[in-house]
């Protein structure tokens, strides 16, 4: 497993190389240094898939370990900062999580990098853009790989950077400025938690790993701290390690855009289209989904009760971002929140993870969450990376992003729109795509977790067939804007687009058959899926009758039934597609009253107390040395001056 | 009122009037001019306390070699009429209160402090006028009042200063 | 009577006349003719001090003539840099001779 390095070292080359160096060496155009970027940064992107591939097929034909489970193996470990007891480690971890993530990672990464030959061809900054993608891809992998939580921390804001680098590649437009730094303020704040989770883990459990021994200093009164060997009663009683965890959680919530800190992906939508399919849908957002699940251990034998906040912060951001997709008229938009949507689906699948049965702290039935969360998190990847695509094909090809200036465009755009079906039944829980088995699995762990949440996500679930419906019919079908197409006829984009359509399409078709439970469990031992017949029987009625309800209601190229809807509901229709005003919300609490009350005073404060008292002293250094630079003038005259006069002096001295 | 008296009250008059015109006259060339009064009143003074070989050291040295050096260097590098005194105010009047403070200064204590063996200006003995030969005798020898050393001293200094002034003033 | 202590005076006033051009000339060579003045009336004072307390004694003599010989050393050199620096600046203003400042 040596190899694996090279999956960090590549990206990691190909950035500097990309970004340091010129391509540009004829000088003459852009055409071949676009071509060299891109050459440099796929090919070594594809020898990263290719090794993440190596990697996964050599960790899962490995033998199991005698419990069933596949073996840990920390190829690459060195201490970076050693701090008495306490030590960062840098290396590389290979879990079954890790090694799928990998596979996900670069697998979508890969397809991005191609799709951008085409989709950013003949764009400014065609080289800084492949330069990001390096870093991203750099970082995201690192993340996943990473052997302790401080080592995910640091890969885990190098990924907020190359974020907030890529939303505001279009550094020229306010929007995306605006955006990247919504994006990169709103993840940092959660990161804040996530960092002070950190640090209240390591200082009480003495170490960064993702897993402690057992033995925690607990402060026994206010005198001494005693190294006391703790069980899980202990640790459940107190309430540092559940804290730390939920605080961990906020940071890993603000990545992966849960409520109500999800404000920041939407507008993420600024970048370019294949940066938001590999960042803000398959990668990086899931990141706090990672972040739990690698803690998972932790959470369910010292905090079971904790992830009731998973849960339920979850159920709730799922609802929220379905409602706000019904009706957004971006099909970006849409997307994004879909992507929202469907990343708190995962977070509820670990939330509702219950501890097992007996003397096993985690069993596979009763965390079925795990299993399913890990699941849709690898098909949804890959059918909302391929969403992604699909709608950046459609934006090149009809130059908007609104709704309204699409339309027929099944005919132009043929692959396109076969790839964004599959993708949408996937994603809708048609059975036999990969959607489909994934969502089935987390609701049926919400059913077993409580009656309440299995309906709810029952619910969304519809709610997402709906909305994707909505937006593929939309797009595909209704009416023909063939007079606004008339000076630009769309045509189906180049094959370095369409390739990574068809390749996403046809993972998600087969996605679903791969024996998941086998590979990725909550314990590492190989689960059998066994379909719920209730309940896919159910989801799929539900999906079927969401899906002609869409058909119904914006299939026709006149849409009086959804006229008649928003005629019926103004209001809600309005709040819902301005996301029930959180934004503004947000604005009145950061500019009214934080900006305003708080910060305005102490900036004043600090301009005219702080900065004033070192002005002042500047101001007198500055006084003090005009008045005394006259004595060190270089003139030999006022040398002499001061001499004799110092001498006359001395004389009158010694004379009186 | 003798004879040197008379002459010593004409050099000095001679002395202190062309000593200030040297520092305050705004042509250079009058200021080289006044210089020169200056070393022949200062010789005059050498004359009348009888050391007539440094008197006409001075003549020779001063007035013949250093003023005429003067006098060419500002020929040199002086073409047009230069501005010598252009200060401030403030400057000149300080540098003139720190001149007379300390002029009255000196002044106050050679009046208030008698000299020992004060006396009046005489015409000097004979041994106390060292002839040319002395002089040559002191100069050459080593012992107890013999000047050799520092003769040699100021002979390697001269020499250096000619090496030098070459050196720094030739044309490169 | 004349006393001899009179040549003080007439030294001193040269010698403080020195100091003044010395200080307020902006010339170079002025300041230098300034130097020659005191020093000229360093030497008067040594040759007015041996006449006065040692007549007999030769010693403020051969200290004035040293004194002369080095006063034409220095002015020889001084006069030397000061050709130099015109030659070079086309000024010689102590003011204005800054190139060598920092």
């Amino acid at each position: 497993m040596e190899h694996t390095i090279f999956i960090l070292l590549l990206p990691l080359f190909s950035f500097l190389l990309i970004g340091v160096i010129d391509m540009d060496i004829t000088k003459t155009g852009k055409v071949w240094s676009h071509k060299a970027a891109g050459l440099i940064g796929t090919s070594s992107l594809a020898v990263v898939t290719l090794l993440s591939y190596l990697t996964a097929y050599e960790y899962f034909t490995a033998e199991r370990l005698t419990d069933g489970t596949f073996a840990t193996i920390v190829p690459y470990n060195f201490t970076w900062l050693p701090l008495g007891t306490l030590h960062f480690d840098l290396g590389i971890l290979l879990d079954p999580i890790s090694v799928m993530m990998l596979v996900v990672i670069s697998t979508v990464s890969l397809m991005v990098h191609l799709y951008s030959f085409g989709y950013m061809n003949g764009e400014k900054g065609f080289q800084r853009y492949y330069a990001f993608l390096s870093l991203f891809t750099m970082s995201m992998l690192g993340l996943v790989l990473a052997t302790n939580i401080f080592q995910m921390y640091l890969f885990w804001e190098l990924v907020g950077v190359s974020s907030y680098l890529l939303i505001g590649f279009y550094y020229t437009s306010p929007a995306a400025i605006a955006a990247s730094k919504k994006a990169f303020i709103v993840t940092r704040f959660a990161d804040m938690f996530f960092l002070v989770g950190i640090l209240i883990f390591g200082y009480f459990a003495e170490s960064f790993s993702f897993s402690f021994s057992g033995t925690i200093q607990l402060a026994e009164g206010a005198a001494a701290f005693q190294t006391v060997n703790i069980s899980k009663e202990v640790a459940a009683a107190g309430f540092l390690i559940p804290t730390a965890l939920v605080l961990m959680f906020i940071g890993g919530a603000g990545k992966s855009a849960m409520f109500p800190l999800h404000i920041w992906l939407p507008d993420a939508m600024e970048g370019p289209t294949p940066v938001s399919a590999l960042i803000h849908a398959a990668t990086m957002v899931v990141a706090g989904v990672f972040q739990i699940a690698r803690m998972f251990p932790m959470w369910m034998e010292y905090a079971p009760d904790s992830l009731s906040i998973v849960v339920w912060v979850g159920a709730l951001t799922a609802f929220y971002a379905a409602a706000v997709a019904c009706v957004q008229t971006d099909i970006k938009r849409v997307l994004a929140f879909s992507t929202i949507s469907q990343i708190a689906f995962m977070m509820v699948a670990l939330g509702a993870c219950l501890p097992g049965h007996g003397d096993h702290l985690i069993d596979n039935h009763s965390s079925l969450g795990y299993m399913a969360s890990m699941f849709h998190l690898f098909t949804h990847a890959m059918f909302k990376a391929c969403l992604f695509l699909g709608a950046g094909c459609i934006i090149h090809a009809v130059h908007s992003n609104e709704m309204s200036d699409m339309g027929g465009l099944r005919k132009y755009m043929p692959i396109t729109h076969a790839t964004f079906l599959i993708s949408c039944l996937a994603i809708a829980g048609i059975p036999g795509l990969s959607g489909f088995f994934s969502k089935d699995e987390i609701i049926t762990a919400c059913f077993a977790y409580s009656p309440l949440l299995g309906w709810w996500m029952t619910v969304v679930a519809a709610m997402t067939a709906f909305y994707m419906f909505r937006l593929y019919y939309g797009i595909f079908w209704g009416k023909d804007n063939s007079e606004a197409y008339a000076h630009h006829t769309p045509h189906e984009a180049s094959w370095t687009m369409t390739v990574p359509l068809i390749v996403l399409s046809l993972i998600t078709i087969v996605g679903g058959w791969i024996p998941f439970g086998h590979l990725v469990s909550a314990t590492g031992q190989a689960y059998d899926i066994h379909l719920n017949t209730q309940v896919a029987v159910t989801s799929s009625v539900i999906a079927i009758v969401a899906i002609g309800l869409a058909t119904w209601i914006f299939a026709g190229k006149q849409q009086p039934i959804a006229q008649k809807m928003y005629a019926a509901a103004p209001r809600l229709h309005r709040w819902a597609y301005k996301r029930f005003y959180l934004d503004e919300v947000y604005q009145f609490v950061t500019h009214r009253i934080i900006f305003r009350r708080i910060s305005s005073p102490i900036a004043r404060f600090d301009r005219r107390v702080i900065d004033g008292f070192f002005d002042f002293l500047a101001w007198g250094t500055h006084r003090t040395a005009a008045l005394i630079r006259n004595f060190q003038s270089g003139n030999v005259q006022h040398y002499a001056f001061a001499f004799l006069l110092g001498a006359l002096l001395l004389l009158l001295l010694m004379i009186f | 009122m003798n004879a040197q008296d008379i002459m010593f009250v004409i050099l000095a008059v001679l002395i202190v009037c062309s000593s200030i015109a040297t520092v305050v006259t705004k042509s250079i060339v009058r200021a080289a001019t006044y210089l020169l009064f200056v070393l022949l009143g200062t010789a005059g003074l050498y004359f009348l306390l009888g050391y007539t070989f440094l008197g006409s050291v001075q003549i020779m040295v001063y007035a013949g070699g250093i003023i005429v050096l003067y006098v060419f260097s500002i020929l040199l590098t002086s073409g047009k009429q230069e501005r010598l005194t252009e200060n401030s105010r403030l400057k000149s009047l300080s540098a003139l209160l720190l001149s007379l403070v300390g002029l009255a200064v000196v002044v106050g204590i050679f009046w208030a402090h008698g000299f020992i063996g004060a006396e009046t200006l005489t015409a000097p003995s004979e041994a106390a006028t060292p002839s040319m030969h002395q002089i040559g005798e002191h100069m050459l020898s080593t012992d107890r009042k013999g000047y050799l050393l520092p003769f040699e001293a100021v002979s390697v200094l001269l020499l250096a200063c000619i090496v030098g002034g070459l050196l720094i003033a030739r044309k490169r | 009577m004349i006393q001899i202590e009179y040549f003080l005076f007439v030294s001193a006033i040269m010698m403080f006349a020195g100091i003044y051009g010395f200080i307020t000339r902006k010339s170079t060579l002025a300041i230098l003719l300034s130097i020659e003045l005191m020093l000229n009336a360093a030497d008067i004072n040594f040759a007015v001090f041996n006449r006065l307390l040692y007549p007999n004694g030769h010693e403020g003599l051969f200290f004035a003539i040293f004194g002369i010989a080095i006063a034409a050393a220095e002015s020889a050199v001084a006069i030397a840099i000061m050709i130099n620096i015109y030659r070079q600046l086309q000024n010689i203003s102590v003011d204005q001779l800054t190139k060598m400042k920092w």
